[in-house]
């Protein structure tokens, strides 16, 4: 899995939007675009041939590709037609596709990873912020201001958690080198030890943040990983302490069942390999500071 | 959402597992009515938990008087906070052998999981691992019969019995599969003489395809205050606290939460009020917090999508319209801080910068 270059995006990427015409889409096309992002084309069915802040607009996929060879896609597709809009961007040969809808049906991420594995193509989320390289290239709906180029790697579930974290971190004088949103779904293209191991790999990278949350065994899985796989430092901010179990905490993942998931459990897993645990997000800058002195 | 045995069954039987002649009472007469029909029956509360059997929530009856009296106490029941509306009576079924079979979903490695034992009857977090069969499912190929025949093999099963095991497995995934399903569960997989039969049904339906599964019954598992929220499209769950909590994004709700209980406060709610709401949807998530009436609310704003200035507009319409007797603490940075201060300001509300501010103030006057 995975690019040789950054990780999973750099300043080559070429990006699609798919629901560039609506609302949200049109909106991020544009931001994305302040960025600095190399947006060279956009796909909605039916509405071939407008231009949307100058790039071009396609009626499919396949379209978008022979005149314009992008080569990841982000998808703004109403949840009942996400997986249609992903497998046609994977077939369409799409490396990475971002997917930001939150709801898709369980039975269908499953389908679209499943397929994407076998493309060898990269998802991101779904129900997720998106992916950024720094002064780079950004692929979601994030805050742009936030991102500055550092040598700190951040992988979170959550959006707005990883926003306030990536925030603080900016305050302390910390930039990011990438900036992974793993989704907050219980299925998901990308879990942590595939982010990890980009980072392990990325020269740029010289600290690994990862913002975690209840529910899953996606920290304990990772804290194994860690323990043979990753030399870089790495801290963790879990949120979820205080979440009584059996409630789903607005994410599908979030919910702690059968004594599964707990946040104690989680902690205990990424200490006993070394992982610096803040407690709460205003730590980690601090936590940074003591190792990136 | 889950579904109730009974509906778990009916759906079971409608594609063709074999289940336990049974009727659902909602009082004593029903019972004993259903007791009258079957004859020597098992009555089964029908709530949304394990362990009804430890609580006391199953009876075996062998006839219409008794059923009626044991239907009447178990009606009355409270089993691990769900009230008891429905029973289910269902013939008394011989017991030869207890077997487990479910399909789930497995997160890590992403694809459905058959799940079998020969250890049914328990809860299967209980059975030893080397007692569950596991076998992943090719997404890309489905289940096949030959998946069916090795777990079949696994669990020593062979002849009439694996053949009808092998019929079971096989609807159970298509139910899985057509219905959208997170868990299809039986447990206990009973052989009763030459039979199998479902003794148990549990269901869980993906939330987020109920929009295409308009035909399944709705189950409600939410109190009224979560209800009133999901019909706004907003993530509440309720808290024992007596702080009203609403950030965007779960996980800053969950953060902010953390915060809360780490500076010696209680969280009244978790709000997720969603990464991009805008006036008026912010505006009914306040609405909803003032209804609880807690002694102080918090609302954390990192805005992205969501706009700050929007944030502060449906505050300060929500305060014009009403009267708001609770101290209001606000923490509102990103896009469009200045002009959210500034709407803020023009009401007398200063909004902080930091979440460990904006926490403490909180919880310091939820304790005036």
């Amino acid at each position: 899995m995975g690019l040789v270059m950054a990780i999973f995006i750099d300043e080559k990427t070429r990006v699609m939007v798919q629901g560039i015409t609506g609302n949200q889409g049109s909106f991020h096309a544009r931001q994305m675009l302040a960025y600095g992002s190399n947006i060279v084309a956009g796909v909605s069915p039916g509405k071939g041939g407008r231009e949307v802040e100058n790039v071009p607009v396609f009626d499919t996929a396949e379209a978008a590709v022979a005149a314009q060879e992008p080569d990841a896609s982000i998808l703004f597709v109403p949840a009942a037609f996400a997986k249609d809009g992903a497998l046609e961007a994977l077939s369409a040969g799409m490396k990475v596709i971002v997917m930001i809808t939150e709801g898709i049906p369980v039975h269908d991420a499953m389908e679209v990873i499943d397929y994407a594995n076998r493309k060898n193509a990269v998802v991101v989320g779904p129900n997720t912020f998106g992916i950024v390289s720094s002064n780079k290239c950004k692929i979601g709906i994030m805050p742009n201001q936030i991102y500055v180029g550092g040598p700190i790697g951040v992988v979170a579930r959550s959006g707005t958690l990883s926003y306030e974290i990536v925030a603080n971190l900016k305050e302390a004088g910390y930039g990011t080198s990438t900036v992974v949103g793993m989704g907050g779904d219980r299925i998901l293209g990308l879990n942590f030890i595939n982010v990890l191991e980009e980072f392990e790999k990325d020269s740029q990278t010289e600290l690994i943040v990862m913002v975690g949350e209840i529910g899953g065994t996606a920290e304990e899985e990772a804290a194994e990983y860690i323990k043979n796989n990753v030399s870089k430092p790495v801290i963790a901010y879990l949120a979820g302490k205080s979440a009584p179990p059996g409630k789903r905490m607005g994410h599908a993942g979030a919910i702690i069942e059968r004594g599964k998931g707990t946040f104690d459990g989680k902690v205990k897993a990424l200490e006993a390999v070394g992982v610096k645990v803040a407690e709460l997000p205003f730590q980690v800058p601090e936590m940074a500071k003591e190792i990136l002195r | 959402m889950k579904l109730y045995e009974f509906m778990g069954k009916e759906l079971f039987a409608s594609y063709g597992i074999p289940t336990p002649e049974g009727r659902v009472a909602k009082n004593p007469a029903e019972a004993a009515e259903a007791a009258e029909q079957i004859g020597s029956v098992v009555i089964k509360s029908q709530v949304l938990t394990g362990k009804r059997g430890k609580a006391g929530g199953i009876a075996f009856v062998d006839n219409p008087q008794e059923a009626g009296k044991e239907a009447e106490r178990i009606l009355d029941m409270e089993i691990g906070g769900f009230k008891v509306e429905h029973l289910l009576i269902e013939s008394k079924l011989q017991i030869d052998q207890e077997y487990y079979l479910a399909i789930t979903i497995d997160n890590s490695l992403r694809c459905p999981v058959i799940l079998a034992s020969t250890q049914g009857g328990m809860d299967i977090e209980e059975v030893p691992e080397e007692y569950i069969v596991k076998y992943p499912i090719d997404v890309a190929i489905g289940m096949q019969p030959f998946m069916i025949r090795e777990v079949a093999r696994q669990l020593g099963l062979t002849g009439e019995l694996g053949k009808q095991f092998a019929s079971i497995l096989g609807r159970l995934y298509r139910a899985f599969k057509d219905r959208d399903a997170e868990l299809v569960e039986i447990n206990p997989l009973i052989v009763s003489g030459d039979s199998f039969i479902a003794a148990d049904a549990k269901v869980t339906i993906d939330d987020d395809a109920l929009f295409r599964h308009k035909d399944l019954p709705r189950v409600e598992e939410k109190t009224d205050l979560e209800k009133r929220a999901g019909d706004l499209g907003l993530a509440y769950v309720e808290l024992d606290g007596d702080i009203a909590v609403m950030a965007n994004g779960a996980g800053m709700a969950m953060a902010t939460l953390d915060m809360i209980n780490y500076y010696g406060g209680s969280p009244a709610n978790f709000l997720d009020a969603g990464g991009g709401a805008g006036v008026e949807q912010t505006a009914q998530a306040l609405e909803l917090l003032l209804a609880t009436e807690p002694k102080a609310i918090l609302i954390n704003i990192f805005g992205g999508i969501t706009r700050c200035d929007d944030v502060a507009n449906a505050f300060a319409t929500v305060k014009k319209n009403k009267e708001i007797t609770m101290p209001v603490v606000f923490r509102l940075v990103g896009t469009n801080e200045e002009e959210g201060r500034k709407i803020l300001d023009d009401i007398g509300i200063i909004a902080y910068k930091t979440m460990q501010e904006t926490a403490q103030k909180a919880v310091e006057l939820s304790k005036q």
